[in-house]
C-alpha cells in the first residue's frame, strides 16, 4: 500500500491508529481518581507529542541515517516559529500561509548552514552546527537583524507576538483571532464524557497528528529509498563510498536540508498552537533535547524518535508533577519509618529533580542499550519468543535426531 | 590607548578561564581520545568546592554574651564561627576571609578523585565506541552532575567573595601615566591561570612521567609495547585535567557567583576554543583561549558595538566558523587528529 512493503504498512497503520485514538489511550484513568494525574490526554501535551515527534523524526533522518550529530537543530525550530508568527502579523491567523513558509525558510537556512558545516565531519560538524545555532540564538535574542533594518524582526527577548496594530491584511470581519485553519480554531476542543472518564478531542492535536503521519510516511519512504541507502553507506563507510566514485556531499546536504525542514515544520506547528515565537526555542539546550529524544527512543529506527519524544515529553509534564505528598500516599502501606525513608530516597528524582532521572536514564540507555527503547523492546520480545521457541524446539527436533542416531547405529 | 589596554585586560581574565578549561579538554582528548562533554560540569564542581569551603568555615555556634546587652536588655546573641573558636580569633577570621584561595588545596584531591572515578567507572568503557557515543554519555553525565549540584545547592547563584585584601581595584597605569584601574582579583586570576598552565606544561616537558605521557599521546601502542602501563598514566592525566578544570572553577567563583549551569555556559565556548586551537594541541588550546577571550572583550567595546550591534555575542562563533573553514585543523592542530 502506498509503495510500502507489508511490514511498513502495518507500522504506519498501527502508528496511525494510535495517534487517532490517542485521546482515549492517553486517558486511561477516570477524571476524579487518584491516578488522574498520570493522564496525558490533555490538548497541550498531546500537541507536544505530535510536534516533537516531527522534530525528532527529522533529526533522526540526519543522525540515524548518516551519523552526523547536529547539536544545533533547534535553530530551525525557532526559524519555523518566527516565520509563522510573521505570517500572522502580515496576513492573518490562518496557519495555512505560515506553515509552508516555515518549511521553505528553514530549508533555505539549512541549505546555507549545511553547505558550510558539512565540509567537516565528526566532532567538527557538531561544533559547527552548535556554533551556528548559538549565533542564531544570539542574533534573535538581541534582535540584531532588526537593529540593522531599524525595526523588529525577532522582537528580542520579549519574543515575537501579534499586536492589534499589525497590518493583518487578510483578516476578515468574523475571523477568530487565534490560530486557525479556515475557521477551525486550533485551541478548540470537543469534550466527551463517558461515565467517569472525560476525553478531549482537540483540533490542534489532530491537525499536528495528521501532519506527523504524513511526514512519518515520508520518512519511511526516505528510509527505504535508494537515497536512504546512500545515506546509510555514508554512515558505514564514507571513504569507501567516495572511492566507488560517489560524492557523499550532495546526499548529506540534501538530508540536512530535509531534516531542517522537518524542524522548521515542527517550529511552525508550535507557533500554530500558541501564537508566540521566542529566542529560547533556539538555545542549545533545545537542540540537546532532540538529541536525547532520538537516542532514548532508538537511533536509526523508524518509530524510535517518536517514542523518545513522547517519553520525554510525558515525563517532563507528568513526572515533574509528583511531589512528596503523592509519594507518601503511595507508600502509606509501609511502616512509618520505612515510609519516610523510601520517600526521602525517591525525593531527589521526582518533581523538579526529574532532569536527574532523565540524565541517569539517558546514560543507562547510551551505555547498555545503544539502540534505545526500540532495541529494549526487541530484546524483551526476543526473550519471550526465544523461550517459546526453546520450549518448542525439543519436541519438534527430537524425533528426527533420534531417527538419525538410530540410523547411524544400525 | 587606555581603553585599548583595558580591553586586553578584560579579555585576559575570561580568556584565562577558556584557556584552562580548553587545556583540560585537550589533555583528555590528546591522551584518551575522548570528547568530554562533562568538562564544564567539572569546572562548575570546582566553583562549588569554593562555595562549600566558604560555607563550612562560616558555620558558627550561637552563644549568649552576658557582658553585652541589646536594646531590650537581654544578653546579646553572638555568632562565633567554629574555626574561630578552634584556631583562635585571628587565624579563624583569616580562614573565613581567605576561604576561596584555601579552597584550592581543598579542591585538588576532590577533583582528582572525581576524575579517577569518572575515567575508571565510565569513560574507560567508551574508548572503542564511536565519538558520538562518547559525546552522548558525557553529555548525560554532565546533566546528572548538574542536577545533583542543583539539588544540594539550589538553583540560585551563591555569592562567594574574594578575600578583602584582594577585593579592591588596583591602579595599574600609575607608573606609565595611564588612567587604568582594574579589579585585583581578575589580575590574580590571570596570574593563577598562567601558573597552572606553566605548571602543566613543565610537568609534561621536564618530568619522566610527562615524557611518557607525551610519548603515549604520539603513539600509544608503541609505548604499551615497551612495557609501560600507559593506561594508568592516562587515568592520572584525566585526574589532572579534572583538577585543572576544578581550579579554574574555584578561582572563578568570586568573579561570577556560581550557579549550577555555569559549566554548560562555559563548555560550549570552550569547545569552540579547542576546535579553533586545534584538536589535541595543548599550546593551541591556550593560545586560542586567550585570543578568543581578548577578541570577545574588544567586540564588546562601545565603539565597535555602535558599528555592529550585538557583535560581542557572536564574534567567537564567527571566528570559529571562519577558522574551521580556512584552516580545518585549527590554529595549531596536528596532522591526523580527528580526521577521517
Amino acid at each position: 500500500m502506498l509503495g510500502l512493503n507489508k511490514k511498513d504498512t502495518t507500522l504506519l497503520i498501527v502508528v496511525g491508529c494510535i495517534t487517532i485514538f490517542a485521546p482515549f489511550i492517553l486517558n486511561p484513568f477516570p477524571a476524579d481518581s487518584a491516578m488522574a494525574q498520570f493522564n496525558a490526554g490533555y490538548p497541550d501535551l498531546m500537541q507536544r507529542f505530535a510536534i516533537f515527534g516531527i522534530f525528532a523524526i527529522g533529526f533522526n533522518l540526519l543522525f540515524g541515517l548518516t551519523g552526523y550529530l547536529s547539536f544545533g537543530h533547534a535553530a530551525f525550530l525557532g526559524i519555523g516559529s518566527y516565520s509563522v508568527v510573521w505570517m500572522y502579523k502580515l496576513l492573518d491567523y490562518n496557519v495555512l500561509w505560515g506553515l509552508p513558509l516555515a518549511v521553505v525558510v528553514s530549508g533555505l537556512f539549512a541549505l546555507g548552514i549545511g553547505y558550510i558545516s558539512l565540509r567537516r565531519s565528526g566532532i567538527y560538524f557538531s561544533i559547527l552546527t552548535l556554533a551556528f545555532a548559538q549565533m542564531m540564538f544570539a542574533i534573535s535574542y538581541s534582535d540584531l537583524l532588526g537593529r540593522f533594518v531599524g525595526s523588529t524582526i525577532t522582537n528580542g527577548e520579549t519574543g515575537l507576538q501579534v499586536y492589534t496594530s499589525d497590518p493583518q491584511i487578510l483578516l476578515g470581519a468574523n475571523e477568530p483571532n487565534t490560530p486557525h485553519l479556515f475557521g477551525l480554531v486550533m485551541n478548540n476542543s470537543y469534550k466527551m464524557d463517558v461515565g467517569p472518564w472525560m476525553f478531549t478531542f482537540n483540533n490542534g492535536y489532530y491537525f499536528s497528528a495528521l501532519i506527523m503521519l504524513v511526514v512519518f510516511y515520508l520518512a519511511i519512504r526516505i528510509f527505504r529509498s535508494p537515497f536512504g541507502l546512500m545515506l546509510r553507506a555514508i554512515k558505514s563507510n564514507n571513504t569507501r563510498m567516495s572511492y566507488t566514485g560517489l560524492n557523499p556531499r550532495p546526499y548529506t546536504l540534501a538530508v540536512f536540508v530535509i531534516s531542517g525542514m522537518y524542524a522548521g515544520l515542527a517550529g511552525g506547528l508550535m507557533a500554530s498552537m500558541d501564537p508566540l515565537a521566542g529566542a529560547e526555542r533556539m538555545q542549545w539546550t533545545a537542540s540537546g533535547e532532540v538529541v536525547l529524544m532520538t537516542i532514548l527512543g532508538g537511533t536509526g529506527t523508524l518509530i524510535g524518535p517518536v517514542l523518545g519524544a513522547g517519553f520525554i515529553k510525558y515525563f517532563e509534564n507528568i513526572f515533574s508533577k509528583i511531589n512528596d505528598n503523592v509519594l507518601h500516599g503511595w507508600f502509606s502501606f509501609l511502616p512509618d519509618g520505612l515510609e519516610n525513608f523510601v520517600v526521602f530516597i525517591i525525593h531527589p528524582f521526582i518533581g523538579k529533580g526529574w532532569h536527574l532521572t532523565l540524565g541517569i536514564l539517558f546514560m543507562l540507555v547510551v551505555i547498555f542499550l545503544p539502540g534505545g527503547l526500540v532495541e529494549g523492546g526487541q530484546r524483551i520480545g526476543k526473550m519471550i519468543r526465544g523461550k517459546k521457541n526453546q520450549n518448542k524446539k525439543p519436541s519438534s527436533t527430537e524425533p528426527a535426531e533420534q531417527g538419525e542416531l538410530t540410523d547411524g547405529n544400525s | 590607548m587606555d581603553a585599548f589596554i583595558l580591553q586586553i585586560l578584560n579579555g585576559l581574565d575570561k580568556g584565562s578561564a577558556y584557556a584552562l578549561i580548553a587545556l583540560g579538554l585537550t589533555l583528555i582528548f590528546g591522551t584518551l581520545g575522548v570528547v568530554n562533554f562533562a568538562h564544564g560540569a567539572l569546572f562548575m564542581i570546582g566553583a562549588f568546592c569554593a562555595v562549600t569551603l566558604a560555607k563550612i568555615f562560616s558555620l558558627s555556634a550561637i552563644t549568649e554574651d552576658p557582658t553585652q546587652k541589646d536594646f531590650l536588655g537581654n544578653p546579646l546573641k553572638v555568632k562565633t564561627p567554629y574555626v574561630e573558636s578552634w584556631f583562635g580569633a585571628d587565624v579563624g577570621s583569616f580562614m573565613i576571609d581567605w576561604a576561596v584561595p584555601l579552597a584550592i588545596i581543598f579542591s585538588i584531591p576532590i577533583m582528582i578523585m572525581i576524575g579517577f572515578i569518572m575515567e575508571r567507572g565510565l569513560i574507560k568503557h567508551f574508548y572503542k565506541r564511536p565519538h558520538a557515543d562518547q559525546i552522548l554519555v558525557t553529555f548525560g553525565l554532565a546533566i546528572v552532575l548538574q542536577e545533583v549540584i542543583k539539588y544540594f545547592y539550589g538553583a540560585n547563584p551563591i555569592p562567594t567573595p574574594a578575600p578583602d585584601a584582594l577585593n579592591g581595584v588596583a591602579d595599574l597605569g600609575g607608573t606609565f601615566g595611564l588612567a587604568l584601574v582594574y579589579p585585583v582579583w581578575r589580575i590574580v586570576y590571570f596570574c593563577f591561570s598562567l601558573l597552572v598552565i606553566g605548571g602543566i606544561f613543565s610537568f609534561l616537558q621536564f618530568t619522566t612521567f610527562g615524557m611518557v605521557v607525551r610519548a603515549g599521546m604520539a603513539d600509544r601502542e608503541t609505548v604499551g609495547l615497551l612495557g609501560i602501563n600507559i593506561d594508568r598514566r592516562f587515568t592520572i592525566m584525566f585526574g589532572v585535567a579534572a583538577a585543572v578544570a576544578g581550579l579554574a572553577g574555584v578561582m572563578y567563583a568570586p568573579i561570577n557567583s556560581p550557579n549550577y549551569h555555569m559549566g554548560m555556559d562555559f563548555l560550549v565556548l570552550s569547545f569552540v576554543v579547542v576546535v579553533v586551537g586545534g584538536m589535541g594541541s595543548l599550546p593551541g588550546a591556550v593560545l586560542a583561549g586567550f585570543l578568543l577571550g581578548i577578541l570577545e572583550s574588544f567586540a564588546s567595546m562601545n565603539e565597535i558595538k555602535a558599528l555592529f550591534p550585538g557583535i560581542d555575542q557572536i564574534i567567537i562563533y564567527i571566528v570559529a566558523i571562519i577558522i574551521l573553514l580556512t584552516r580545518p585543523r585549527g590554529l595549531m592542530g596536528r596532522k591526523g587528529v580527528m580526521e577521517e
